[in-house]
């Protein structure tokens, strides 16, 4: 998104703190704006390119065309696309992102039920891929060549090659039916539906808010399946590039000079090498974090999880534009937003950047 | 702060004692299905021509006419206790039950059916065909539809139609009768309660909408109150579930009553589970083939007889389609009223290839063959490629979604169609007026809902005897012209017509009184009851 380059750039504004602060919010917002607009316009014009009829989608196949052609007029598609365009950026401005047709709900109230779900889903994935895949990383190149590094990078190569949807199937076979460990697919057993107020739309959030544990409790055992699916990728990804950014640093320089030194191994493992892989890290999983947060329509169709994903694509099918266009911002601000945290959590790691 | 605490030590503690599965069944009082129910657009019955829908606003409405679940041949009231045809078949008065009220309390008047069709026929959404066939437009529907008291309401066409035609439009969703009180009382700008109803209910049915999550659930409630007595379930749940896979899994571990979308691999994988029950119900949903008529080859008679002939109808049910196709070969599905049974055809490729080499392509020729991408298209496309190889008929295949595909069918660009067809009311002239009727074949005609007029064929005696039927006041001559019209277009026109669907169903054994009719929205939950 090009916003890494604007903030970091803030560096050379050397001893007038509050014009460079200026500058830097300038920055971000010009880029913020070209962003959003590069963002709808090549959406709306490839959905426009897109050989799917959006009124079909909404009047069925056996409209006659009287009914066909009232509502084509409705859509306004019957004045030139840059119109069409401008109308959206003027509709958007106003805080309006129209209604979806295929689910009848102003689009801003769709994207608030469903992007919490694919929030607390890919969180909780991303935390176990860190949890999991950094240690396993470290763990690998530190024993490079001998057999814990081969477990991490066949682990690593199965979990970033196997086909999320065959997992999921495989993994609901296994823990749901057979075992009967976990929940099986949706947010939420039928009967608990409806009893917690979304607040947040985050459901263990809310159940624990609500002091309704059995909530809590049902809602964990669903979620941790998907979760733990969509973690094994994002798992295999961090695990693999911690890997290779620790061999990078272990074969340093500085790190032999450490260990003649005589510094204990976990020292200079995690204070030395570690601390300098830290800044390339938050960048991946930065990446990882935004590239779930996009939804992944795979393991919320498996799992019936009524994601931003499942969301998308459906109105994608069907040219709900109103909606393709309300997620794609959606996932934008995401990227931006994840883009300005690792700016700021470089600054925090590495000393050279602030 | 104290609950971010109780909530972290919560996470802590389920992690750390492992979450463990969800509730082994569901309640005794909800009847629980998963179905992908991505097809939800609205709730309005005005609108409402969708399968997840259409069955829905079944069970949440009362129409004019109604088939019951008790009786799914038999047309009988819904809200009308009787009727009387008069002014030379154009005038219908029906009286209104008494008693009846809707979910909100309020009574149902005959002022309130009367509104409810006039306001079909002024929103004119898709569905309004149905009605404003009869000849009413918003101009003139008020004074042709009008109640005449509170309990008496009369309707008169301007059309030549059959009054039982009309009788049976009548039992289509645009019949429902709709609260007028209250979707009045949540009009915005003169939209009829059109926004409102899309996401609400408004009906005197067995069951009342109480929740739409879309692409998630739909949740009904009983109305205790309903004319046929309380219904079995306390509530109704649609859950959305796309996977049939998931489906499966859910059914076998208790977690849902019914699956509704298995496909045959699934079904012959439950069989042998003694908890689950598997149902067949035929549907109207009609698989058929059709030419463009306007193609130099695909428009003469012989080719589409010879394509009848080499098709291997058999084959294909009793392989991959296992059961959730049947051969049928008419264009009004079986088991209705009207419909002609007769098979045909079956594989003959010598006859075939004799009726090709009489239309001058005895050498073969090549073509393409445009259809859906969700399953049995694809598999039967591909075996009637395989099919018409036999004759030297060379077919592509080109596979795309729905809302690619028909734009394409409805301007007329495709060489063969692979598709599906299901009735918009049960009456065979739904499907005649699709099939048959083709009064004006001209491209700038655009009679797009018409499937004659998208494959570019008109024929004057099939015109005429569909309209004749349509018109007929005696229902046996009325029935004997729709058996002389579907035998004449298995014989000529466009259409390979090959399968009836035979909707499968996996349930708790423990759960029963499901119904599900041949039309797409005669699908009753009333009467279902779990042990």
């Amino acid at each position: 998104m090009g916003l890494t380059s604007a903030s970091s750039g803030q560096t050379a504004g050397s001893g007038l703190a509050p014009p460079s602060v200026l500058v830097s919010i300038i920055g971000v917002m010009v880029s913020l704006t070209l962003t959003f607009i590069g963002l709808t316009a090549i959406t709306f014009v490839i959905s426009r390119v897109m050989p799917v009829d959006p009124v079909l989608a909404i009047v069925g196949d056996r409209a006659s065309d009287e009914v066909y052609q009232q509502v084509y007029l409705q859509l306004g598609l019957d004045k030139p696309i840059y119109i069409q365009y401008l109308r959206y950026l003027g509709q958007l401005a106003e805080g309006d992102l129209g209604t979806s047709i295929m689910t009848a709900q102003p689009v801003i109230d769709d994207i608030l039920r469903f992007f919490p779900a694919t929030l607390e889903l890919a969180t909780v994935a991303t935390l176990l891929g860190i949890f999991v895949g950094v240690p396993a990383g470290v763990f690998a190149a530190v024993h490079q060549g001998r057999w814990p590094d081969h477990i991490v990078r066949v682990v690593a190569l199965l979990g970033y090659s196997a086909p999320i949807f065959w997992l999921g199937l495989v993994a609901l076979l296994i823990f749901y039916a057979n075992l009967g460990w976990v929940a099986g697919p949706g947010r939420l057993d039928v009967f608990y539906d409806g009893i917690v107020e979304p607040k947040s739309g985050i459901l263990l959030l809310d159940a624990a808010l609500a002091d309704e544990w059995d909530i809590f409790h049902n809602a964990l055992s669903h979620l941790i399946l998907p979760a733990s699916i969509l973690g094994t990728f994002a798992l295999a990804y961090i695990a693999r590039m911690t890997r290779s950014f620790m061999l990078d640093q272990l074969s340093q320089e500085y790190i032999l000079t450490a260990r003649v030194k005589g510094i204990p191994e976990r020292q200079v493992i995690w204070r030395h090498a570690f601390r300098n892989v830290l800044v390339q890290l938050i960048t991946i999983i930065g990446l990882t974090y935004a590239s779930l947060l996009e939804g992944s329509v795979l393991t919320e169709t498996v799992f019936s999880w009524p994601g931003i994903g499942q969301y998308i694509t459906h109105s994608l099918f069907n040219n709900d534009m109103n909606a393709v266009l309300g997620g794609t911002i959606v996932v934008g601000v995401c990227f931006v937003g994840i883009n300005m945290l690792s700016d700021l959590l470089y600054r925090l790691v590495d000393p050279r950047v602030r | 702060m104290n609950k971010i605490i109780k909530f972290l030590i919560g996470m802590t503690a389920v992690a750390m004692l492992g979450v463990g599965g969800s509730q082994a069944a569901t309640p005794k009082n909800t009847f629980v299905m998963a179905k992908d129910i991505a097809d939800i657009i609205t709730m309005d019955p005005a609108e409402v021509f969708e399968l997840t829908t259409g069955e829905i606003i079944a069970n949440v409405y009362d129409r004019i006419m109604m088939f019951e679940p008790e009786d799914l041949q038999t047309l009988v009231g819904g809200v009308a206790e009787s009727w009387e045809v008069s002014n030379q078949g154009k005038t219908i008065t029906f009286k209104i039950r008494s008693g009846l009220k809707f979910h909100s309390g309020n009574p149902v008047r005959a002022e309130d059916v009367a509104w409810s069709l006039q306001r079909v026929v002024k929103l004119n959404k898709t569905p309004a065909f149905i009605i404003t066939q009869f000849g009413w437009n918003a101009d003139n529907v008020d004074g042709l539809v009008k109640s005449l008291d509170d309990r008496t309401f009369s309707v008169t066409i301007t059309e030549e139609f059959s009054p039982g035609l009309v009788l049976n439009a009548l039992s289509a969703g645009v019949a429902s009768v709709v609260d007028k009180k209250l979707v009045m009382s949540n009009e915005k700008d003169g939209d009829l309660g059109y926004e409102w109803l899309k996401s609400n209910s408004a009906g005197s049915g067995a069951y009342s909408l109480k929740t739409w999550k879309a692409n998630e659930i739909v949740t009904l409630e009983a109305n205790a109150g309903y004319r046929h007595g309380a219904p079995g379930m306390q509530r109704v749940i649609l859950r959305h579930v796309a996977e049939p896979s998931s489906q499966r899994l859910l059914l076998e571990k208790g977690d849902i009553d019914m699956a509704r979308n298995l496909t045959p691999d699934q079904v012959k994988g439950v069989q042998g589970n003694a908890d689950i029950a598997i149902d067949g119900y035929p549907k109207g949903t009609i698989v058929y083939m059709a030419a463009n008529a306007g193609h130099p080859i695909l428009g003469k008679d012989k080719v589409v007889q010879a394509m009848r002939h080499l098709v291997d109808y058999e084959s294909m049910a009793n392989s991959f389609l296992a059961g959730q196709f049947v051969v049928h070969q008419a264009f009004w599905p079986g088991g209705l009223w009207g419909a002609l049974e007769d098979t045909p055809y079956t594989q003959d490729v010598e006859t075939a290839k004799k009726l090709l080499q009489e239309a001058g392509h005895g050498d073969g020729f090549e073509m393409t063959i445009h259809t859906l991408t969700n399953s049995p298209f694809p598999e039967i496309a591909q075996a009637v490629q395989a099919n018409l190889a036999k004759g030297g008929i060379k077919a592509n295949i080109v596979t795309l979604e729905g809302k690619t595909l028909w734009p394409k069918y409805r301007a007329r660009e495709h060489d063969i169609i692979l598709a599906r067809w299901s009735p918009d009311y049960v009456d065979p002239h739904s499907n005649a007026d699709a099939f048959a009727h083709n009064p004006d074949n001209r491209p700038e005609a655009k009679l797009t809902g018409v499937l004659a007029w998208r494959n570019a064929w008109a024929d004057e005696s099939s015109n005429m005897l569909a309209v004749k039927a349509r018109n007929e006041l005696d229902l046996a001559k009325r029935e004997k012209q729709y058996l002389e019209l579907q035998a004449m277009l298995q014989k000529k026109g466009p259409y390979v017509i090959m399968f009836q669907q035979n909707e499968q169903v996996a349930r708790n054994k423990g759960l029963k009184g499901f119904v599900s009719g041949s039309n797409f929205d005669l699908v009753f939950y009333r009467n279902v009851t779990k042990q």
